[in-house]
């Protein structure tokens, strides 16, 4: 897709955006029922906290008599500040899921319950609801239509409008048989002629339910990582229980007693509640860059995985080098000039349809050679993976043909012709080049060679840099000669080529990398792709390629730009950045919650010295520390949606970087934060 | 004062220079690799296996070596609470001692178990030479070879190697490490003057012509193996601040380095494990990184001595209190941080007359169980702190985090988690019961700051299997028999389990291999977050108690 319709399509968020956080704000509140918190075993204590706060509001006394000045407004204010501190994670938690549900509702809009036409048995056409439709149903669709169904074409060819998934306004041609055009997805518009259509997903099992089910997050189950995470988050929150349970009976023995509120506010601002807060934000919000990619994951799982790749595994053509290769130069041999091979590649060349063939054409005409035979008597030979020639048969007799050298070789020597020597020599030459040359003949004389060159995509190389750097080691496979092969490779700068490759190959080599512990990403689109796209830790199907390959894949990039993948691996590991950051970040703000907390508790034990911020009181002390710890979240918000900009850099330099800006800076800013709001709180008379 | 400093600094460097000889050596036998001691030792290794009935030595999985590791365990204790319950009519019983206190032997027995040697009695009133030999000094052995095991098959699953046999760790454990360095070790504080005899109590007519009881015994052995295998229990009730168990400074200087010698090889061992010297180098930098600041604010504690004494005298002098003069503040403070660091446990001076930031060192060391920390376990910890490093700050590099090329996912935090959880359960909770209750319970000595620094100790003492005591408490009842043996027990074999399962899981991950996107475990950077997770993780659970036991204390004596 072009930058263009994808910038569209985020000005369309925005503008989205106002009634989203209207609806985040009744979400948060919903969702303080209880059996909405316990899914979060941090939040949840800060839940029951509140509770506890807010009935020793109500009556002070509760659990004897309160140590505290002024009860009644201290108790308020804690139970406020903490009703505050989870209404805020609820807040990070509905922007996260209504930012993709607002996608999802516009991908539901193209799914209205419709007719469907299906084809019976017998040929007669059934006019059923396409909900009733199932895998294997054979349906007919016309101008006019939406696709009720994802399926693959058995006939006809049409036009299919697919802007409402991919964003791409140009209309698709689709058509039976071949690998790529011929999937359809439900929810696309066909724009002309009629296709008959094999359905290959049951109802509500279709791609865009999946992208629905996805970004909505309705089905988002906690990736392995961030399980892990959930564990020791829940750990660190029981120590700090511990702490805080024992607290009471260690500090009565030395006549410094606490009270409840106290102790309840010392425990949430000591339990990672920012990154506790956070972290289903930062996950939903990973699903959802991916999403505004254009590239649907099925799993989160997937994207995560992302991250950890190690090799990339690209096919040549589409990723690393424009698809077309274009005609640079015409190499004569056997003692004939630049303008008689153009003459005969012209000649070869004008049925030929393909960007080669047509870039054979505008090179001859470039050099003043023009079309000398007659067009309607003639006949083109079209190029088959058997002959890998093609030509032209002129009404003279004359046979002209281009294609592969041996191919060539071999149809003028069963001609009787001989080969010059100097073919061999300009073959590897050209070869050595990095292009691909094609041999030209007229009957059984051989007039030269085509230099067919190679353009790698602009900034393609240095993309690959940017990954080397990032550890990851990139493979191209190419159907090229192996010189051919090194030569693209090492203009594009990948680390290892595999030429002449086939689709079998390309499992072979997933295979062999995992075998040495390595997570591999690869993209493809043909059903030959399949097996390798399963195998592959990061299988990443073309929107526009077969429904086997999607199948297979556990992304599918909407765009069908194989590039991508790079983007992607980008995308998994900021979102595991995002959430290393705000973890460092959070514990590290403990530190400074101490040395406010801890010496303006205990200053009747006489380690009022330890009061470094020189905090105002004991209450003030408590309360800027919950302000703080309460603030943070909705501070961070915007990170965990943005996610941490990730740069590609080696491990060790990320980890430098943002060690000094989440760990340093977490604990220093705490230190800063907690005496300015002490400052307010005590000016304001709070405390 | 120089004099004092160079005392400890010469300690250091010996310890230093152990290290990489002793943690080669260590690797060597547990590598099964040929060392110099085979020709003598491999006969007795074979009579041991057949003794115990171990015809192959097949490796084991984590649940196996759990399981040999309990088993083993269970059944050594109650052959020795048997001993003790009985030694009045067993042999070796020249100083006629009689019936044991059923609660005391229980906690003795898991004490000297769980190489943590608690003692809650005096040696030389409460124990028979036979008792004191044959039941504790073979628990000292076999509960040093038991953490020296746990702590090989720890780093064998953490290098991606299988767990091993913990019969044959067991057995190896015993003959080519402990043995032969404590028949070494005996011989040269025989020399320095340690007694050495199974002859009774010396009765004597002193100078002012009263009658004076002399305890004395088969001391020289029972010192070296209490130190080298970091158990601690005295053979005498004022354990290494006695004479006979540690005459001179030569005694001195041998049982403080041989406390540290294995817990500070080991790091190196770890080294040759990974084929990563520089990892261990950095992991031994971490440790001296907290251990030499507590040895110096602990020695300047002792050598400004009591703001309030010196007042009273009008200079400065340091605190000799509960100290042996011979030892001076210098060496009794090394000695005191350095039995707390390497969970030892013996003392060479009343750990209750330490100044207020000795009382803050000791109890840090204690907390965090990493300073050197126990026999095998205390490496162990080190490990589980790097692995909870590079989860926690890991992520930052945008991948899943790794150690040594294998992924920490959630069992291996799972496990982790459970180390970090124990310790406080294990100290705070039965401590908070004491205190409420301290008339009914505590029988503190000092009530306000420092009594609330005597329980925690006590429980902290125990949880980390070290053994020492800040004493001042009444501890021989049953209800801090039975606690701190609750304690004691959480504190070793939870944690071993965690630590085996875990190195089980790390051996079964298919490493990944090393790239420039590899977040690198091997540098000052990552060490130092390292120290920081530590200080987080290790210390912030406890800096409350802390803050009411020694630092109140100390701003109470110099406010």
């Amino acid at each position: 897709m072009d930058t263009k319709s994808r910038s569209s399509r985020q000005a369309k968020a925005k503008a989205a955006s106002q009634g989203l956080y209207q609806r985040a704000m009744k979400e948060s509140v919903l969702k303080l029922d209880p059996r909405v918190q316990i899914r979060n075993p941090v939040m949840f204590l800060v839940w029951i906290g509140t509770i506890v706060t807010a009935l020793l509001t109500i009556n002070p006394s509760l659990f004897g008599p309160p140590p505290d000045q002024n009860p009644l407004l201290f108790n308020g204010l804690v139970t406020l500040i903490l009703l505050f501190t989870l209404l805020f994670a609820n807040f990070a938690e509905a922007v996260a899921e209504g930012r993709g549900k607002a996608q999802a509702d516009s991908l539901r809009a193209t799914q209205s319950d419709s007719l469907a036409r299906k084809l019976a048995q017998d040929g007669t056409i059934q006019e059923i609801s396409s909900t009733a439709l199932r895998k294997g149903d054979v349906i007919k669709v016309i101008a006019g239509d939406v696709i009720p169904v994802d399926g693959e074409v058995t006939q006809g060819v049409a036009s299919v409008d697919e802007s409402a998934i991919t964003g791409e306004s140009a209309p698709v041609l689709k058509q039976p048989g071949t690998d790529i055009a011929s999937s359809v997805t439900g929810g696309t518009r066909i724009l002309s002629d009629e296709l008959t259509i094999r359905v290959t997903s049951d109802p509500g099992k279709g791609f865009i339910d999946r992208m629905i089910a996805l970004v909505e997050g309705a089905e988002r189950s906690k990736t392995p990582n961030e399980i892990a995470l959930t564990v020791l988050l829940a750990v660190l929150t029981q120590v700090f229980l511990i702490v805080i349970a024992t607290l009471s009976p260690i500090a009565n023995y030395v006549n410094s007693p606490v009270s409840i509120t106290v102790l309840v506010s010392l425990l949430v601002a000591l339990i990672p509640t920012t990154i506790g807060g956070l972290l289903s934000a930062i996950g939903i919000a990973g699903m959802d860059r991916v999403a505004q990619f254009n590239v649907i994951a099925t799993s989160g799982r997937a994207v995560e995985a992302c991250g950890d790749i190690n090799t990339l595994v690209l096919d040549k053509t589409g990723t690393i080098t424009l698809g077309n290769r274009l005609a640079e130069a015409f190499i004569p041999v056997n003692g004939y000039s630049v303008k008689d091979i153009a003459q005969v590649a012209l000649d070869s060349s004008i049925f030929d349809e393909t960007p080669e063939g047509k870039s054979i054409v505008s090179l001859a005409e470039r050099l003043g050679v023009v079309v000398t035979i007659d067009r309607s008597a003639s006949d083109g030979i079209d190029f088959s993976a058997r002959t890998r020639m093609s030509g032209t048969d002129l009404p003279d007799g004359t046979h002209v043909r281009k294609g592969a050298v041996d191919a060539v070789k071999g149809f003028v020597r069963s001609r009787g012709g001989s080969i010059p020597a100097e073919l061999d020599a300009e073959y590897e030459h050209i070869s050595g080049l990095g292009g691909t040359p094609l041999a030209v003949c007229q009957n059984n004389d051989i007039y030269g060679i085509i230099y067919l060159k190679d353009i790698i995509k602009p900034g393609i190389k240095e993309r690959f840099d940017q990954l080397r750097r990032m550890g990851i080691r990139t493979i191209m496979l190419t159907g090229d000669n192996r010189i051919t092969a090194s030569v693209i490779a090492r203009e594009a700068g990948v680390d290892d080529f595999i030429a002449e490759a086939t689709p079998e190959d390309k499992i072979e080599v997933i295979r062999a990398e995992q075998a040495k512990g390595k997570l591999v990403a690869m993209t493809g689109d043909g059903t030959n792709d399949a097996p390798a796209l399963a195998q592959a830790n990061v299988g990443v199907a073309m929107n526009s390629g077969t429904q086997a390959a999607k199948e297979a894949a556990n992304m599918v990039d909407l765009d069908s730009d194989p590039t991508k993948l790079i983007d992607i691996v980008t995308i998994g590991k900021q979102l595991l950045i995002t959430r290393g950051a705000l973890t460092t970040f959070s514990i590290a703000n403990d530190i400074a919650k101490y040395f406010a907390i801890i010496p303006a508790i205990f200053a009747g034990a006489g380690i009022g010295k330890l009061n470094v911020m020189g905090l105002a009181s004991t209450q003030s002390a408590v309360l800027s520390a919950l302000i703080y710890n309460a603030l943070i979240i909705p501070a961070l918000i915007p990170l965990a949606l943005k996610g941490v900009k990730f740069r590609p850099l080696t491990a060790n330099q990320l980890l430098g970087r943002n060690i000094l800006i989440y760990g340093l800076g977490g604990v220093i800013a705490p230190f800063i934060a907690i005496k300015a709001l002490d400052i307010i709180v005590a000016a304001v008379g709070l405390a | 004062m120089l004099q004092g400093w160079l005392q400890i600094a010469l300690t250091l460097l010996i310890v230093i220079v152990i290290t990489p000889l002793l943690g080669r050596y260590i690797a060597h036998v547990f590598l099964n690799e040929r060392t110099g001691l085979d020709a003598i030792l491999n006969p007795l290794d074979r009579l041991m296996y057949r003794a115990i009935g171990l015809r192959s030595m097949p490796d084991m999985t984590g649940w196996q070596y759990i399981r040999s590791v309990l088993i083993s365990n269970f059944m050594m204790g109650a052959a020795v609470l048997m001993v003790l319950l009985l030694q009045p009519l067993l042999p070796l019983n020249p100083t006629g001692v009689g019936m044991m206190n059923w609660d005391i032997a229980l906690h003795t027995t898991i004490s000297f178990l769980t190489n943590t040697d608690q003692q809650h009695y005096s040696g030389e009133t409460t124990l028979s030479y036979g008792s004191q030999v044959f039941a504790l000094g073979f628990l000292m052995f076999t509960s040093a070879a038991t953490g020296l095991a746990v702590g090989i098959a720890f780093i064998r699953g953490l290098t991606g190697r299988s767990l091993g046999n913990f019969y044959q760790d067991l057995v190896l454990s015993i003959t080519r490490i402990l043995l032969p360095i404590s028949l070494v070790g005996a011989l040269l504080l025989l020399a320095a003057g340690v007694p050495e005899t199974i002859a009774g109590a010396l009765q004597l007519k002193t100078l002012e012509g009263t009658m004076q009881t002399i305890a004395r015994g088969p001391v020289a052995h029972f010192e070296i193996i209490k130190q080298l295998g970091e158990n601690g229990g005295g053979f005498f009730g004022a354990n290494s601040a006695h004479p006979f168990e540690n005459p001179n400074g030569w005694t001195n200087l041998i049982e403080t380095v041989a406390m540290v010698a294995i817990p500070s090889s080991l790091i190196y061992t770890y080294g040759i494990f990974t084929h990563n010297l520089k990892q261990a180098w950095l992991v031994y930098a971490i440790v001296l990184a907290f251990f030499i600041p507590f040895v110096i604010i602990t020695a300047i504690g002792e050598f400004q001595g009591n703001p309030q004494v010196n007042a009273i005298l009008g200079e400065i002098s340091p605190n000799l209190e509960g100290k042996e003069v011979r030892f001076g503040w210098a060496q009794t403070a090394l000695w005191a941080v350095t039995t707390t660091a390497t969970m030892c446990g013996a003392v060479n001076g009343m750990h209750d007359s330490l100044m207020p930031s000795g009382g803050f060192s000791t109890l840090l060391n204690l907390f965090l169980q990493i300073v050197w920390g126990g026999q095998g376990t205390g490496t162990a910890y080190l490990f589980v702190y790097l692995i909870l490093a590079v989860f926690l700050t890991g992520l930052m590099v945008g991948r899943t985090p790794e150690f040594l090329g294998r992924k920490i996912e959630k069992t291996e935090i799972v496990f982790a988690s459970v180390i970090l959880l124990v310790h406080p359960i294990a100290i705070l909770i039965p401590a908070a019961i004491t205190l409420a209750f301290p008339e009914a319970l505590a029988g503190i000595s000092n009530p306000g700051f420092h009594g609330l620094s005597q329980v925690i100790y006590e429980y902290a003492s125990a949880s980390a299997n070290n053994g020492s005591g800040f004493e001042g408490l009444g501890d021989a009842t049953v209800w801090w028999n039975l606690s701190a043996g609750v304690s004691i027990l959480l504190g070793r074999y939870v944690p071993i389990v965690a630590l085996l399962l875990l190195a089980e899981s790390m051996s079964q991950k298919q490493p990944v291999p090393m790239t420039d996107g590899t977040l690198r475990t091997d540098t000052g950077l990552f060490t130092s977050i390292t120290g920081v997770v530590i200080l987080i993780l290790g210390v912030l659970t406890f800096l409350p108690v802390l803050a009411l036991g020694p630092i109140a204390e100390a701003f109470q004596l110099s406010p």
